[in-house]
């Protein structure tokens, strides 16, 4: 087997040093009962060239070089070259926690600056070294409220990922803590009497998303004031990381639950992304994750070590603020080169090119379409109404090598023939004109149906 | 003293500060395409809601981004420079091929919602890995949803309580060996579990009589390391899962310690009823720094209905399909699919090994730590003679009395080109040395560091202060933990 470093003699020998005849022998503490007297039954071993072939079939099978409209939590941005290049190093890619700081420094400082740039993005004071994915970082920021306010119940709102709302659940069932649903109004934005409503002394926090499920930037200072009266939290789930660079962060927040994904990590069918955790600095020794901190050596000398581990399972075991050990490093790194590439002004560039995309699709799509929500601020998703099933007309961008946007109707019914784009400035002018004609043809194609039938009826 | 370096060497290593540092207005690292659509007015579009600076974020070219990240890679630690025998945490080798495999282009650029039908490569690679780790666990069905061991064990957790649920009978403790990571109690206690600890016994396994008196009605499951943290496999495993079963408790096996037994023995031969994997330790996928991972959960057929869902289905006319329709599933641990890349990795490894690649892969990782056990007894305790699987402990009882811990060796071994150990755990072994080679060791290598530990066992004697100011050969010294959590620095901040 090409990875394993010894010769038959070099096993022959180290057998004898230890005393043993054979191999058998160093699994005689397993009873023999257990023992497999047989061959896996998977295929024989794959040469390299045979594993890449197989891959590359798979790939194929993907339906790769499709433009796409999708976004909804997972959101197709250029990735700089440089992002490869760099984590690919050995040094980085197949280094462990980095638990003895005298020979991970690297990785420490790296962690550092993440969560410097973090903070600076979200407008928070600290944040943590990356927790699995958005979804779980927003369950485990609800039950971060959950103990910093003493209080159980949760005010979430619809137009958070549906995704994520189901983790939470999950994760909500077994901790006592009662979900309350917010509903959103005719703008996309969560409605303030209805939370106003929810909102109770037992409220642990509010959870909304912003910009939303939708695309809609919220109202969060308004959000922020209801949540803060009741003494609730507010925390805010952001799964769009670009919108940062020309939305206004949530500042107001006292935990943000991020996804970083669209910083710099391949779509990957959904994994592994990263999600972070930011707050205020006195919510910090409730926060759950990794956590890197500056510190002196012997001489003097500035390092980073990994601190606060009194949060943490490995110490505190059941009364840790979490259960999570490993998290998301390596994918926390190539967010945190796309964020050193694009920096203080490429961001803000980046962000406004999204803007631009999607409003021009906006405003094509309009013409043919009903766009919902509109009367809000968005970032680069929106939501179009057609006549027909979106799946229908998705089913003839295919065949343009295009993959239309989310059918909503698995997950917000009452919206009807709805549908979620995503523009990023990956989307070219051609393939948002050429969705744009087919969403009109179908309208034609439905309104002379309707016209022919109300023909016959007549 | 003596030679402070005595294998390790410095090289050319400049400094470097953070990169706020080199950070001047002006700078750039990035290039947009022209825009082919109409140029917008920010303000109208987003009016109250925009973003007008980006504080501090940094201004800097391409060619100070790759020094800086080259640099920094410089001062770390890695497999692929030298042995890494963290224990419990199987740092092996970690193939560049799966890396090419999750970076072909239809794989890395799918997108999570789009169409079944071009998702098939996808399903396919879900489908295909699910059914090779079915073999492997000799279980009956599984999901690939967890992201990492931890999310794992909530995962079975939330399937066991799921169980119990369905039987009517939802019951309140977890018992949990005291040798176990620290992250099984914490899982319990997420899954709103009352955690019971369950000691060893002499041998540093369970106590089978311990288990008796405290297993009843009550008791969901038992988390079982096995092989248990010691290295050490619970050789009255059938027992053990007989005690649980006859009360109606579940056997859950944290397979952090897989890499003892694939291809050798199965998990559902031997009486577990779920457990997770660890595709970032027993399949090769890099730990990256800490992460990302994958935890996937093998179950027992009467647990196939609670799987998080969605599941992965074949279709009459052979397609395959996410199923979403699962009535009693525990609902979803994570949005999407899980961390698909890890399976992509963990695929391509299974291939390149077969059914002989991995027997001889677990082999040679026991071979390994018997090789080293050999060697080292006699210049470390060993707690516990019990025979050694994948993974050996020594403690630090006979360097103590010079006043050396577990820690100031495992520092020392840095200035001799080695990862440390894991130290201090497990908990039952005061001032423990936990070292698991893996496979990817040779002989030679190994050679050197069993010679580096007998060398330091020497110098305890001779010169401790060496040994308890370690390791000299780093860029930083010890650095001081207690003032970082003191005084929590988290942050880089301008200077005013």
């Amino acid at each position: 087997m090409r990875y394993l470093p010894k010769s038959p003699a070099d096993r022959e020998a180290m057998l004898k040093a230890i005393g043993l005849r054979s191999v058998d022998d160093l699994f005689a503490a397993i009873p023999p009962e257990y023992r497999l007297n047989r061959d896996l039954d998977i295929p024989r071993q794959m040469a390299e060239s045979e594993i890449v072939d197989w891959f590359r079939q798979r790939s194929r099978e993907n339906g790769d070089g499709y433009t796409s409209f999708l976004g909804a939590g997972a959101y197709l941005h250029y990735r700089p070259v440089i992002v490869d290049s760099l984590i690919s190093r050995g040094e980085f890619l197949t280094a462990y926690t980095p638990y003895q700081a005298e020979i991970s420094q690297g990785t420490l400082q790296a962690i550092f600056e993440f969560q410097t740039m973090i903070c600076e993005l979200t407008g928070m004071e600290v944040a943590n070294a990356s927790m699995y994915d958005g979804s779980t970082a927003a369950a485990e920021a609800v039950m971060m409220a959950v103990r910093l306010t003493g209080r159980r119940s949760v005010a979430v709102v619809r137009s958070l990922h549906p995704e994520y709302l189901e983790v939470l659940a999950t994760y909500a069932t077994h901790q006592g803590m009662p979900l309350s649903l917010v509903q959103f109004r005719d703008d996309g934005r969560v409605d303030l009497k209805k939370l106003e409503s929810l909102v109770s002394p037992e409220t642990a926090c509010v959870l909304i998303q912003s910009p939303n499920f939708f695309g809609t930037v919220e109202d969060v200072d308004a959000i922020a004031q209801i949540a803060h009266k009741h003494g609730a939290m507010l925390v805010v789930s952001i799964a769009e990381a670009v919108s940062l660079g020309i939305v206004e962060p949530p500042r107001r927040a006292d935990i943000i639950a991020m996804e970083a994904q669209s910083f710099g990590v391949p779509l990957g069918f959904g994994g592994p992304y990263c999600g972070v955790i930011a707050t205020r600095e006195k919510n910090v020794r409730q926060m759950p994750g990794r956590l890197a901190g500056q510190t002196v050596d012997k001489q003097g000398k500035r390092g980073f070590v990994l601190t606060l581990a009194t949060r943490e399972q490995h110490i505190r075991r059941e009364k840790a603020t979490s259960n999570i050990c490993t998290n998301q490093a390596l994918v926390a790194l190539m967010v945190n080169i796309f964020m050193t590439v694009y920096g203080k002004v490429g961001l803000k560039e980046l962000a406004k090119q999204n803007l631009a995309k999607a409003a021009y699709a906006a405003s094509t799509f309009a013409k043919h379409g009903e766009i919902l929500f509109g009367a809000a601020p968005r970032f680069n998703e929106f939501v179009v109404r057609t006549s027909e099933d979106p799946k229908a007309i998705n089913g003839r961008l295919l065949g343009h090598k295009i993959v239309g946007g989310l059918p909503l109707a698995k997950f917000y019914p009452e919206l009807g023939n709805a549908a979620l784009w995503c523009c990023t400035e990956m989307t070219t002018r051609s393939a948002i004109d050429t969705a744009a004609g087919l969403i009109a043809e179908s309208e034609r194609s439905v309104r002379s149906a309707k016209e022919e039938l109300e023909e016959f009826a007549r | 003293m003596r030679h402070p370096t005595p294998k390790a060497t410095r090289h050319v290593n400049q400094n470097e500060g953070l990169i706020f540092e080199k950070s001047s207005p002006g700078k750039a690292a990035w290039k947009l395409p022209p825009l082919d659509v109409p140029e917008i007015d920010t303000k109208a579009l987003l009016g109250s809601c925009e973003r007008k600076d980006l504080g501090h974020m940094p201004e800097v070219s391409e060619i100070e981004i790759i020094r800086h990240f080259t640099r920094l890679s410089t001062w770390n630690y890695a497999i692929d420079l030298g042995m890494y025998p963290l224990g419990s945490c199987t740092m092996k080798y970690n193939p560049r091929v799966n890396e090419a495999a999750a970076r072909v282009e239809g794989i890395a650029n799918a997108h999570p919602y789009q169409p079944e039908r071009i998702s098939q490569g996808a399903l396919r690679i879900i489908k295909t890995l699910s059914e090779f780790l079915i073999e492997i666990t000799g279980l009956d069905a599984i999901t690939l949803q967890p992201a990492a061991g931890a999310h794992g064990e909530l995962t079975g957790l939330l399937l066991i309580r799921a169980h119990h649920q369905a039987e009517g009978k939802p019951r309140k403790k977890i018992l949990i060996p005291d040798s176990a990571h620290g992250t099984n109690p914490a899982t319990a206690a997420m899954v709103g579990y009352a955690v019971e600890n369950l000691k060893s016994d002499s041998r540093g396994t369970v106590d089978i009589a311990a288990l008796e008196s405290q297993m009843n009605e009550n008791v969901a499951a038992l988390m079982l390391t096995n092989p248990n943290t010691l290295g050490v496999f619970e050789q009255e495993i059938h027992s053990i899962a007989d005690i649980l079963h006859a009360k109606g408790g579940l056997l859950y096996m944290d397979g952090a310690n897989m890499n003892a037994l694939v291809g050798k023995v199965r998990p559902g031969d031997f009486g577990v009823d779920l457990m997770h994997l660890n595709l970032h330790k027993t399949f090769s996928t890099p730990h990256g720094g800490g992460g990302p991972g994958s935890g996937p959960v093998a179950v027992r057929k009467m647990l196939e209905p609670f799987l998080p869902k969605p599941v992965v289905v074949t279709k009459p006319d052979g397609t395959l399909a996410f199923d979403y329709d699962r009535p009693k599933s525990v609902g979803r641990v994570r949005a999407f699919y899980g961390n698909f890349g890890m399976f992509v990795r963990a695929l391509a490894y299974i291939q390149a090994n077969g059914p002989d690649g991995l027997r001889q892969t677990t082999e040679d990782a026991v071979l390994n730590a018997n090789y080293i056990r050999k060697g080292l007894e006699g210049s470390y305790d060993l707690p516990y003679s019990t025979p050694t699987m994948h993974e050996v402990v020594f403690s630090d009882k006979l360097q103590t009395k010079k006043g050396v811990r577990t820690t100031d060796i495992a520092k020392r071994l840095i200035d001799y080109g080695f990862h440390p150990y894991t130290m201090a755990f497990p908990l039952i072994v005061p001032g423990a040395l936990m070292i698991e080679p893996t496979e990817s060791e040779s002989k030679e290598e190994m050679d050197l560091f069993v010679e580096a530990m007998k060398s330091i066992a020497a110098e305890v004697e001779e010169d401790p202060q060496t040994v308890l100011e370690a390791p000299h050969c780093t860029r930083v010294s010890r650095l001081d933990e207690t003032a970082a959590a003191r005084n929590p620095v988290l942050r880089w901040k301008p200077k005013v």
